[in-house]
């Protein structure tokens, strides 16, 4: 008796909590709904289970507030509607802050067309061991503008933690980023700072991608400095057919297809397989149909980095990262140029003109090799470790 | 036999106090102003019931239009889930609305949309009766459009204002005679937006002219009905035939023809240079013509886990390898497409598009 009755108080109890949920979520997705401009709409300490999307949409001056990373915790891992956990579209002046985001099918919290956005003391994260069955993107501005991502932690995503796409004007400071695919990801994305954030754990740390096909089709104007980013040695979990799916495990910084873009005074250790790479859109090996789009890096200054002593070992579970082994043993170079150049871009004496330069200089252990590879491919290289017509400042 | 009764007679008690302390609870916590979101909704003035704007005449489940209320049929329709959808349109009296030949059409301030989502008892057999789910409204007033969801009550009486959406249990025999049962889901007012969106501005979908432009049954076109009936004025010499039309894919036809016009209904209101899907750069739109935005050999930019391990939007002759097919095949919520209305696969639209990419060179 004494356990049947334990037993019907714990089915009431389940019961209860379900549909005090369920009422919840309603209430949040209302008070989204109807907020006014203006609003400060409170997220209630507590662990919050949400089945369905929060959506925001067409609003201005609206701050979302936690009530603490520890105590405000949104999980989403019974979500059966939307594919993000948040999703806030055209709107003007938002801030999000101080709660904790988990577990959704898809990105944890999708923001596009938003002008004026602040994401505070977040942390975004996928839980249990980073598997390709996790959503894209923790946090993924699309298409913003003036983008502030602050103390922010982004965990297990399967593609990027932190990932700012066709986006302009952006800051990402003091964040980290750890078992994602890629750490920190700025895609055709124009005017960002990367800094004082740590990169950690993850496949590769930190991304300045161009990819083709997209209605912003150039980024650049990139810096990133300050950042720790280590041992981001992380098996690639992305789901195939992704481009992060070919970063090869342990690289930490890679530049593909962008301009102006400066990397300097990180302190760049233990990535095992290339710490820094500066690589044009061939070496994925997609075909390119996009008339447009400029595969090659340009503009490109890598400075007064400390990058760490000893050999490291390539992974041979990546085809650019067995290449590397291949030509290099133990001892890849820290950085690595794909030395596939535009030949529009290059003088009389095959170097880089003026415009398009690839600078190197003064960093701490900062061994250099240039690939010279192809467009057909990264094997048919002769490497030359000479710095000599790299060792420029821009 | 008292022993029960008083336990269960307790635990009744005890059951009620929490689920009656427990949101009560939380709705202080999360809500300072909860009491504030139905004196808000009165204040926009918007009606709580959709009997009370007056559309159909009679009992409203027989959704018989009132005058000034006029019924429509699009060519392609989007899949709902199965649902049936029973469209309409209001024009207050003596207005119009406007032609565009590759847009929406322009509406006077007050008009309405009305799309009602019912699903046959039995698909087979009308006769036997229909559920009515919910209506949605688009109503253009001065600041321009805007959605309204109503859902309708077990009795079929009337249908309820609901604005952060909801999920009702549904179950019906298909014509085929399988039985299907969903939770389906009523959109909250965003989610309407999430396709009802260009350039980020809420606008309707359906009415368009490639959409509008076909024979009523007897054999009219619905174009020329609606100018006849002083509703729209079609441009001097506007021939049908001439003029944008989608296929209708449920008919049989030419393949490509069909396929393209279910993915520019079913995909396209995200999937073109100025909806919400533009961020993908693949446009499926009835009128893209590059091969790279239509997908194919194109890598996808932020599928994720929706890429299901294919590299390519669509590989000529390979559905299998095609992740257009992939995500129109799951219903996991983090891979499917369209993001939200579907939760069963297509069959028919499935078929369509593995046909369309089997034939494609």
């Amino acid at each position: 008796m004494k356990y049947l009755f334990t037993l019907l108080l714990l089915i009431c109890l389940e019961i209860n909590f379900l549909a005090a949920q369920a009422a919840l979520e309603k209430q949040i997705q209302t008070r989204l709904i109807l907020a006014e401009d203006g609003d400060v709409i409170d997220l209630p300490a507590g662990t919050i289970e949400l089945s369905n999307t929060l959506s925001l949409d067409a609003k201005r001056d609206i701050v979302i507030r936690g009530a603490g990373q520890d105590k405000t915790i949104l999980t989403f891992k019974n979500q059966t509607q939307g594919a993000e956990g948040i999703k806030i579209t055209n709107a003007q002046n938002i801030v999000l802050e101080h709660f904790t985001i988990e577990d959704s099918k898809g990105d944890l919290i999708k923001t596009q067309s938003v002008k004026g956005l602040v994401f505070r003391d977040i942390t975004a994260r996928w839980t249990g061991k980073p598997k390709a069955s996790n959503g894209a993107y923790a946090l993924y501005p699309v298409q913003c503008q003036t983008v502030r991502i602050e103390r922010c932690t982004a965990i297990g995503a399967s593609d990027a933690g932190i990932y700012v796409g066709q986006s302009d004007s952006v800051w990402v400071t003091e964040c980290v980023a750890k078992n994602n695919v890629a750490g920190i990801e700025i895609e055709n994305t124009t005017n960002a700072w990367v800094w004082k954030n740590q990169a950690f754990d993850n496949t590769g740390g930190i991304l300045v991608f161009d990819l083709p096909d997209l209605l912003k089709k150039r980024g650049g104007h990139v810096k990133v400095y300050d950042n720790l980013i280590g041992r981001n040695n992380y098996k690639n979990f992305a789901p195939k057919g992704n481009i992060v799916g070919q970063v090869p495990p342990g690289t930490g910084v890679m530049i593909l297809a962008t301009n102006d873009v400066e990397i300097y005074q990180n302190k760049i250790w233990e990535n095992k397989t290339v710490s820094t790479a500066i690589m044009s859109y061939f070496i994925t090996e997609n075909p390119i149909k996009d008339k447009e789009y400029n595969p090659y890096p340009s503009n490109i200054y890598i400075h007064d980095n400390i990058y760490s002593e000893g050999k490291r070992m390539p992974t041979w579970k990546s085809k650019m990262g067995f290449i590397f082994w291949w030509k290099f043993g133990k001892n890849v170079p820290h950085i690595l140029y794909d030395g596939i150049q535009n030949p529009d871009w290059v003088d009389s004496n095959g170097q880089l003109k003026a415009a398009y330069r690839i600078c190197v200089r003064q960093n701490e252990n900062g061994t250099f090799a240039n690939l010279r590879a192809d467009k057909l491919g990264l094997f048919k290289g002769k490497i030359s470790k000479n710095i000599g017509p790299y060792d420029c400042a821009l | 036999m008292t022993a029960h009764y008083k336990i269960f007679g307790l635990l009744g008690i005890v059951c009620l106090l929490m689920g009656a302390a427990h949101p009560v609870q939380q709705e202080n916590n999360v809500l300072n102003s909860v009491t504030e979101v139905p004196t808000r909704q009165m204040e926009a003035g918007l009606k709580q019931n959709l009997s009370e704007y007056a559309f159909f005449i009679g009992p409203l489940a027989n959704l018989l239009a009132a005058s000034n209320v006029f019924p429509y049929e699009v060519n392609a329709p989007l899949f709902s889930d199965y649902a049936e959808k029973a469209r309409f349109i209001y024009l207050p009296a003596g207005t119009k609305m406007q032609y565009h030949a590759d847009a929406s059409f322009d509406y006077p301030e007050g008009a309405v949309i009305i799309k009602n989502f019912f699903y046959w008892n039995n698909a087979a057999q009308p006769e036997l009766g229909r559920r009515i789910i919910e209506t949605r409204l688009l109503l253009k007033d001065a600041k321009g459009w805007k959605a309204l969801e109503y859902v309708w009550n077990t009795d079929q009486t009337d249908a309820i204002l609901e604005v952060a959406g909801g999920a009702t249990p549904v179950s019906w025999h298909m014509a085929n005679g399988k039985q299907q049962r969903i939770d389906y889901t009523i959109p909250n007012l965003n989610q309407c937006k999430g396709c009802h969106s260009y350039d980020g501005k809420f606008t309707p979908i359906g009415t368009t002219t490639k959409q509008l432009n076909l024979d009523l049954p007897g054999g009219e076109n619905q174009l020329l009905l609606f100018q006849k009936r002083g509703i729209l004025d079609l441009p001097e010499g506007f021939d049908p035939v001439q003029a944008a039309h989608l296929a209708d894919y449920r008919k049989p036809g030419n393949t490509d023809a069909a396929a393209r016009a279910y993915l520019d209904s079913n995909c396209a209101h995200c999937h073109n240079p100025n909806g919400p899907a533009s961020t993908s750069g693949m446009f499926l739109n009835v009128e893209e013509n590059n091969p790279e935005h239509l997908g194919i050999g194109k890598p996808p930019v932020a599928a994720g886990r929706g890429s299901g391990k294919r590299k390519f939007g669509i590989v000529p002759g390979k559905p299998a390898e095609s992740i257009l097919l992939f995500r129109m095949e799951d219903n996991d919520p983090g891979i499917r497409m369209p993001e939200i209305g579907r939760q069963l696969m297509h069959e028919e639209g499935v078929a369509l598009i593995k046909n369309w990419i089997r034939e494609m060179k």
